[in-house]
């Protein structure tokens, strides 16, 4: 049995950890190292978060009055255009895998590093690339076609950067299907001496569904977006009607990727609340099976569910009974993960440190988000509720209130151990307070516009509907501030936070048993794990802090 | 439009399957109360009960149980397929067109939307229906994909290029309802809105009389159909090179693959643009295609032609084309006749429940 004495060399002291182990550009630009490249994705998913969030505001701020005066129509249109395309393809979609997911994995199944540590290196480089093509395209002029690039408006007749953009949707592909790659390879063969499948993490089992997505559904994304360049470049007629196409081809394949790439970006926050959870109630996951295996389940069925994007596209009535019996399905094992969280908390010792706050405000807020997915996957209310605020609401609950919120609460509960210090706990639950308030008054008031029959994408509104979107935009004013508190305090703490320790809540993972920050190597020897997930008994080997 | 209340909550209701519409969302609203109030107070009630109460305790270690997971995956399970059941029914309501309903071709257009009745009337942005009448929309689009969305109706449907699309609805409440396009289609798409007018079947009759145009589409289609076009010259209702139009709409035809289609308002589009897709059998494939020949207008003035040919079967509800002075009061006043009475019946009940 390991102990952590034995994990960690105490004897020669100071070690190095991966973060002092080399300070020049170089150690960091060509590091091979999982936890210096998930902090170099940290940095570039952060700044293109923070400029769509930029984006968001112009949106919101534009929307306080009814007609479109903040802006022209033409400018809000690539503005709304850009928020999508950099908060779907440049944060959400790698924002949790390739940060957090990258800095874990090894640690949580005591690897040393992932599988392929110079293909983990080459991914960040093909994200900073399609990045900076994307960003090209946006400096520009932008595009104007909604991140949904749909046909024949996409290739005959937008005149904007569609092409470049594309090119930058279509190599931050390779860098997703890179990671997931290597992530499943990582997951199957490094695992520590002891840790079976089923003493992993539910973290970890979270990100194994989403890499087999990214790995089956990128390449289809970027077949489309090949063909759209095609058909826009060389004028041959795949998807536009007047040279011989087929507009409704374009949804089916871009919606077989788009609709499970919501899993991947929900699935590895889903991940990061089962460990939050777990370790400030003190409890083993309750049904730790029935939980991983909703993660497996989640992620083939999505891969059957795109139909309901085209309820109202002209598919035919059938396929779209098809697609809603799919999707109502695919509710369930979201509900089971919901119930077997909650009752996790049964007979806990909870504690309500940040992390734990977060936790709460992603029950809360996927719950609405989940629950309102019932109103779209229903064939016959879709039809009235498609293509409107309803949708926007929905989706936000599910992307930022499920998606952001975990990552935020998985950066502030794993920010310790990736930086040694700790961050203002006071600002912590202030800022995580004012996410949750600013958020539901952001979104809230959009599914009342929605059936009012809000469309989306709109510059200008009928003067009726002013209220409700006066409350959305004073929401994300709140929102803005809980956003941008963290990136405050948090950089704060790097230069005057406080000594964060090994294992601060006394937590069992792997994790928590090498030093914060840990040493390049991770563990100073391999460790032998014989004991489950979440076990907070005193039998393995973790000595209680005096208190 | 909207209710007087400072927030308003929901639209209008004014097409005979809005209640239908509203009372699915009230039924899926009442599933997520039962669920989201129901983990929420579990939430609470567990957050405060088992509140830290010894730092780094280590609680009794519970790993599940099978019988709870079970429930909890059925129950969900079961209440889901209630809500597709509900929501099929409903779905099946909204997008089954009937056979009996009065036709008005759509074109959308960026930015704007073109109207055309049966009668030869022509809209932009407006639309003209009676009250207590199915009205069908037979819709394509001359450019990008658009989207017609009646709020007050709960309904609408994407408008494809290269197709027709369809969507139908009856209005049950005299009034103006905006119109929107739910599609984004570029520039000016928040400009791209219509109003749908809904009148009492006299002032419907008083404003066709008032908007008389020269020749009804059917005749537009029937001068494209044997002057303009020359497609007479072949299709001869007694055996020319092309199949005779007679009587054909509605009807299986063979082709000449093997493979059988029903002649629709697509097939015959598809057979105008495309001749070479679906060859009738017994035919050479000799037809030159028409596509930039013709604009949207004039095809489907030329398909309302040719379902013209097949009689009342195929057009029942819209106006015989032969007839047509007589044939637009003749056509609607019979289906119509009762519905006025329906109508102020609802009305009344309206007002009486504000």
């Amino acid at each position: 049995m390991e102990t952590v004495a034995e994990l960690r060399d105490t004897t020669k002291a100071p070690k190095l950890n991966y973060l002092t182990n080399g300070y020049s550009v170089a150690s960091w630009l060509l590091t091979k190292d999982h936890k210096r490249i998930a902090m170099l994705y940290l940095g570039s998913v952060s700044f293109f978060f923070l400029l769509g969030g930029f984006f968001a505001a112009l949106i919101r701020l534009e929307l306080m009055t009814p007609n479109s005066d903040l802006m022209e129509a033409a400018t809000y249109n690539r503005v709304f255009t850009a928020h999508g395309i950099i908060m779907v393809f440049l944060f959400l979609i790698p924002a949790i895998p390739a940060s957090l997911g990258n800095f874990l994995i090894p640690l949580m199944i005591g690897a040393k590093d992932l599988a392929f540590p110079r293909i983990n290196l080459l991914s960040w480089y093909l994200y900073m690339l399609g990045g900076l093509v994307a960003a090209y395209a946006l400096i520009n002029g932008g595009v104007d076609t909604g991140w949904t690039f749909y046909v024949p408006y996409s290739t005959t007749f937008s005149n904007g950067w569609v092409v470049v953009t594309g090119l930058g949707a279509f190599i931050i592909g390779f860098s997703s299907i890179l990671t997931g790659v290597n992530f499943i390879a990582t997951i199957h063969t490094m695992r520590a001496p002891g840790m079976t499948w089923f003493r992993l993490p539910l973290y970890v089992w979270s990100h194994y569904a989403t890499s087999l997505i990214m790995v089956l559904g990128t390449p289809v994304v970027a077949i489309t977006i090949l063909l759209l360049a095609l058909e826009r470049i060389a004028k041959i007629g795949i998807f536009d009607p007047a040279i011989g196409g087929d507009p409704i081809l374009f949804q089916h394949l871009f919606w077989f990727y788009s609709h499970p790439a919501v899993y991947i970006m929900i699935l590895p926050a889903m991940g990061i609340v089962s460990e939050l959870i777990s370790s400030f109630s003190r409890k083993r996951i309750f049904g730790y099976e029935f939980v991983a295996f909703s993660s497996i389940a989640i992620a083939v069925i999505g891969f059957l569910v795109w139909g309901h994007h085209l309820f109202v596209s002209g598919q035919s009535v059938y396929a779209a009974l098809v697609f809603s019996i799919l999707t109502l399905i695919v509710a369930v094992p979201s509900a089971v993960k919901t119930f077997n969280w909650t009752a996790t908390l049964y007979k806990g010792s909870i504690s309500f440190d940040t992390p734990m706050l977060y936790a709460f405000s992603f029950l809360g807020l996927f719950l609405v988000g989940g629950l309102t997915g019932l109103f779209l996957g229903t064939a016959g209310m879709d039809i009235h509720l498609s293509d409107t605020y309803f949708i926007i609401a929905h989706f936000h609950y599910v992307m930022v209130g499920s998606t952001v919120i975990g990552f935020l609460g998985g950066i502030h509960y794993w920010w310790g151990k990736m930086t040694g210090k700790t961050y203002s706990e006071f600002w912590g639950k202030i800022s995580a307070m004012l996410v949750f308030i600013g958020f539901n008054l952001t979104f809230f008031p959009q599914f009342v516009l929605g059936y009012l029959g809000m469309p989306r994408r709109y510059a200008a509104y009928p003067e009726e509907l002013q209220v409700l979107n006066v409350f959305s935009t004073a929401g994300a004013g709140v929102l803005a501030i809980g956003m941008i508190l963290p990136v405050i305090y948090l950089t704060l703490s790097l230069f005057n936070g406080k000594d964060a320790g090994d294992n601060p809540w006394h937590l069992p993972g792997l994790e928590w048993r090498t030093s914060s920050p840990p040493p390049t190597e991770n563990f100073e020897k391999t460790p032998v794990v014989t004991w489950e997930a979440y076990d907070y008994g005193d039998d393995n080997g973790l000595e209680k802090p005096k208190v | 439009m909207q209710n007087n209340s400072w927030i308003p909550l929901f639209p209008e209701q004014a097409s005979s399957f809005a209640w239908q519409v509203d009372a699915l969302y009230f039924y899926i609203i009442a599933v997520c109360l039962f669920f989201g109030i129901g983990v929420v107070i579990f939430l609470t009630l567990f957050a405060f009960k088992y509140r830290e109460r010894e730092k780094f305790a280590t609680p009794v270690e519970i790993h599940g149980s099978n019988v709870l997971e079970i429930t909890w995956t059925a129950i969900p399970f079961v209440i889901a397929m209630t809500i597709f059941a509900f929501g099929t029914y409903v779905f099946f309501n909204l997008y089954q067109m009937p056979k009996d309903a009065m036709e008005v071709y759509v074109v959308g257009k960026q930015w704007m939307w073109k109207m055309q009745h049966s009668t030869g009337q022509r809209e932009i942005n407006e639309l003209h229906v009676p009250v207590g009448r199915k009205v069908k929309l037979i819709m394509t689009t001359e450019d990008v994909i658009h989207d017609v969305f009646i709020p007050a109706f709960r309904t609408k449907a994407d408008v494809v290029p290269g197709r027709y699309t369809y969507l139908w609805f009856e209005a049950t409440k005299p009034g103006r309802y905006q119109l929107y396009c739910a599609e984004y289609c570029g520039l000016n798409h928040s400009g791209m809105i219509g109003w749908v007018n809904v009148m009492e079947q006299r002032d419907f009759d008083n404003w066709l009389a008032g908007n008389v145009t020269n020749q009804t589409p059917v005749e537009a289609g029937r001068d494209l159909f044997e002057n303009k076009l020359g497609c007479a010259s072949c299709h001869q209702d007694n055996g020319g090179r092309g199949p005779s139009m007679k009587n054909i709409f509605g009807k299986p035809q063979k082709l000449a693959n093997g493979d059988t289609v029903t002649i629709d308002e697509n097939y015959l589009r598809e057979s105008i643009i495309n001749p070479q897709a679906k060859i009738a059998d017994g035919y050479q494939p000799i037809m030159p295609t028409f596509k930039g020949q013709v604009s949207e207008d004039q095809l489907n003035q030329i398909v309302l032609y040719i379902k013209s040919l097949s009689g009342a079967a195929a057009t029942t509800g819209t106006t015989p084309a032969a007839a047509a002075p007589k044939a637009p009061a003749a056509s609607m006043t019979p289906a119509a006749s009762p519905t006025p009475v329906t109508t102020q019946a609802t009305t009344t009940k309206e007002k009486g429940s504000k």
